[in-house]
């Protein structure tokens, strides 16, 4: 049944963690590096429903659930996020990262 | 005659009331005492009430003491009665103090309160102007505390301590007018010198202790002086082929000497006239001056140790420790006579005569016993006492004159201290009737018949003969002749009168408790009946001796009243004897050099040593100690540099490189955030790396 082995759906994975890394190291805009961190999330979650599949259990749907936890969290986080963005722009009249500095010590 | 003694004296086990209280006798000045230390200056009534009520609470208890001790002789045995107990407890060696009732104890604690008593209440009237006058009382009773607590130890211990607080309390009242440099320098030779003796006392205290292992003069046949324990002394071999008995007891009486004032340690006794006139009759005359040989006449058995006894119980010979004994007394006796006669202070001539009548009793001891010495230090407590109080109101009544040349005539101004100073100087003298005639005679009879040699008994004869003729010559220059003095004499308070005249009865009358044909005293101290009869008058040589002393007193008085009596003088006219034997007088005058031989020899050896000892002192151990701190100085250099270079060194640097790392650290934390994520990202691909890797291999 099924055709497409488990390596094809681990390099997409990782094809797309690596995409959202370098979109989460590269960009200067706040709100795209959110973006790539939404994507390394769901690169793990990709990988997660890949190994429940694939596992010696696929008809308990502990994978599955995993998953869902992590898209819920990731809409908890993204929410975070994109608040703080908000008030880190009506406090700073910018988005970009390179201007926030202020977190050192 | 010890056999007899020995067996009188019942042994008592249990005290009665009366011994068992008998502690409150010296309690009661002591805390008098005490409670006047504390009193504030302007409380002078209160102090003096306090302290003449003390010592007449005493008095009623002694004399209740001497009641138990009477009525024990009605019922024939002779009362000695000790309460013991343990101080301290060493191991199995225990310290014990204790008290002891019996006849000699007895007898002295009703003399030391009823003198002192007198004393303190004419004390009131001497010292009434003074500005010190509870501190004095407040001395004056701590020193019959003291001084009843020597009268009652049954310890060697008990006795010396009281015995130092004595001589502490002489000290004090010595110098009592601190303020005169003479009274502070008397004050410290009179401690100083009765120390060298004390010092000898505490040795001999020491040995008998280590001998016998109890320092109790009688616990029940256990004590140090009791038989038992003598025996042992007197076969314990010690050096100079003395017994341990004659050692002990030579030391102890080496204590008795520099109390009483016996040569040569006497040098202090005159200088102690620098205290109160009361202080010189009660301390320097009447009791602690007896205090030494009250000593001895307690440790009697000890000193009496080994002594030969024929078959009648008559004494054979004699101790060392007794020859001794009697030969300083001698001649104690004599040289201090001889230097009474050249005197012109009137209390320095008086207290040369007490150094030499402590000599008469300690011959008295010496060769007659007990009870000869004991009667002397009695009536002569009595009598010598009235003559310094007398002295003492001559010398109110002449404001404050104490130089014999500036009297003269007083019989007028001072008729009752003039009558009771008489019969204390007739007492003294040793004319018949007189209490003063029948103690002496004692002691003259028992040195005519002592063994040894006959010499002390001629030195004490002449001394007779010169006591006679100083006191004449005194009372001469002070009563009778011209008025030499300034301004107007007085008759003094009633308050100092009224005491003289009690005492000036006992001077007359109280030698006859011991008179040859109704020896009481003796009896009583020996504890054995006395008999009245004239028999003893019928004794071969008595009467001759007796004859003899009262020629040779009245000669003394017939010269003295020739050389010096009722004549006209001026002050500064010079000494009838000193125009005719000019050498013999100043060597009398200045007391035989004897002050300026210690001057160039002890003191000077002294100065000397004090000397080296501060050269020593400068350069030996001063050169010693700078360089041991000099030494300290280097090392503590050396470490400093260590500290410095070395430790402080190495902490700088690490703490620099610390902060240079820390530097660096805290370059990576800039606050942006995307570095921090590359960094995240980096370690995550290490991490990952080593997974890999590990898995593999």
């Amino acid at each position: 049944m099924i055709t497409t082995p488990l390596a094809g759906y681990l390099l997409v994975a990782a094809l797309l963690f690596a995409i959202g890394l370098a979109g989460a190291l590269t960009r200067r805009n706040a709100i795209l590096v959110l973006i790539g961190i939404e994507l390394m999330l769901n690169a793990a979650n990709l990988n997660l429903i890949a190994f429940w599949r694939y596992g010696p259990h696929p008809e308990a749907l502990t994978g599955m659930m995993f998953a869902i936890f992590s898209i819920a969290v990731a809409a908890a986080e993204a929410a975070v996020g994109l608040g703080l963005v908000i008030a880190i722009h009506r406090h700073a009249h910018t988005t970009d990262l390179d201007e926030i500095n202020r977190m050192k010590g | 005659m010890i056999q007899e003694a020995a067996a009188a004296f019942a042994p008592q086990i249990t005290a009665s009331a009366i011994t068992g209280i008998l502690w409150l006798i010296p309690a009661f000045p002591i805390v008098a005492s005490g409670i006047i230390a504390v009193l504030k200056q302007p409380r002078r009534r209160a102090s003096a009430a306090l302290a003449i009520g003390s010592l007449a609470c005493s008095l009623l208890l002694a004399l209740a003491a001497m009641g138990h001790v009477l009525a024990g002789r009605f019922n024939g045995f002779a009362v000695r009665e000790t309460v013991n107990f343990t101080w301290i407890q060493v191991g199995a060696a225990q310290v014990e103090l204790g008290w002891v009732l019996d006849p000699l104890s007895a007898v002295m604690l009703v003399m030391v309160c009823f003198v002192g008593l007198l004393i303190f209440i004419y004390s009131t009237g001497y010292m009434a102007h003074d500005e010190n006058f509870t501190r004095f009382f407040c001395f004056l009773s701590l020193f019959a505390g003291a001084m009843l607590g020597v009268v009652i130890s049954n310890s060697l211990l008990l006795l010396f301590m009281s015995w130092e607080l004595v001589g502490l309390t002489s000290y004090l009242l010595i110098g009592f007018w601190y303020q005169k440099p003479s009274a502070a320098a008397a004050a410290k030779k009179a401690f100083l010198t009765t120390r060298v003796g004390d010092v000898f006392f505490l040795l001999g205290m020491v040995w008998l202790f280590a001998q016998t292992g109890t320092l109790l003069f009688y616990n029940a046949g256990k004590g140090s002086i009791e038989p038992l324990r003598l025996a042992l002394l007197l076969v314990t071999p010690s050096h100079l082929g003395m017994t341990a008995a004659t050692g002990i007891a030579l030391l102890i009486f080496a204590g008795a000497v520099g109390k009483s004032g016996q040569l040569p340690l006497h040098v202090w006794l005159p200088d102690a006239m620098e205290g109160p006139t009361p202080v010189s009759a009660l301390i320097h005359a009447a009791t602690m001056v007896a205090a030494g040989v009250y000593l001895v006449a307690r440790v009697y058995p000890l000193m009496q140790a080994g002594v030969q006894v024929s078959q009648s119980g008559e004494v054979i010979g004699s101790t060392t420790a007794l020859t001794v004994v009697t030969w300083v007394g001698a001649s104690t006796a004599l040289f201090a006579a001889l230097i009474a006669v050249a005197q012109n202070d009137i209390k320095r001539i008086l207290a040369y005569s007490t150094v030499s009548q402590l000599g008469y009793m300690m011959a008295g001891l010496g060769v007659g016993g007990v009870a000869v010495g004991m009667f002397h230090l009695i009536t002569h407590a009595f009598f010598k006492a009235l003559l310094f109080m007398g002295a003492g109101s001559v010398i109110h009544g002449c404001h404050e004159e104490q130089d014999i040349r500036h009297m003269g005539n007083l019989k007028i101004e001072m008729p009752f201290t003039f009558l009771t100073y008489l019969a204390g100087m007739l007492a003294l003298s040793g004319v018949p009737i007189f209490a003063g005639f029948w103690s002496k005679d004692a002691i003259l009879e028992s040195t005519h018949t002592w063994d040894v040699s006959r010499a002390p008994f001629y030195m004490l004869v002449f001394g007779a003969f010169l006591t006679a003729f100083y006191m004449m010559r005194q009372v001469s220059y002070v009563f009778f002749g011209n008025w030499r003095g300034h301004g107007e004499a007085h008759e003094s308070p009633s308050v100092m009168l009224l005491p003289l005249m009690v005492l000036a009865f006992f001077a007359i009358f109280l030698g006859f408790l011991g008179t040859p044909f109704w020896p009481w005293f003796r009896a009583f101290l020996d504890g054995h009946p006395a008999e009245f009869g004239l028999g003893a008058f019928k004794e071969p040589g008595l009467l001759a001796l007796m004859g003899t002393s009262s020629l040779v007193v009245l000669l003394g008085l017939g010269i003295g009243w020739r050389l010096y009596g009722n004549k006209s003088v001026r002050a500064d006219d010079a000494d009838v004897l000193e125009i005719r034997f000019p050498t013999l007088w100043t060597l009398f005058e200045n007391k035989f050099y004897i002050d300026e031989l210690y001057g160039v020899t002890v003191i000077a050896f002294y100065a000397w040593w004090a000397r080296v000892a501060d050269w020593m002192d400068r350069r030996v151990w001063g050169g010693i100690v700078t360089g041991v701190s000099w030494l300290a100085r280097v090392g503590a250099q050396a470490s400093s540099l260590f500290d410095t270079d070395w430790i402080n060194g190495g902490f700088d640097k690490s703490c620099e490189e610390l902060a240079n790392g820390g530097g660096l650290m805290a370059g990576v934390q800039n606050g942006r955030v995307q570095i921090y994520l590359r960094l995240l990202a980096l370690a995550v691909v290490v991490l990952a790396a080593i997974l890999i890797w590990s898995s593999r291999g």
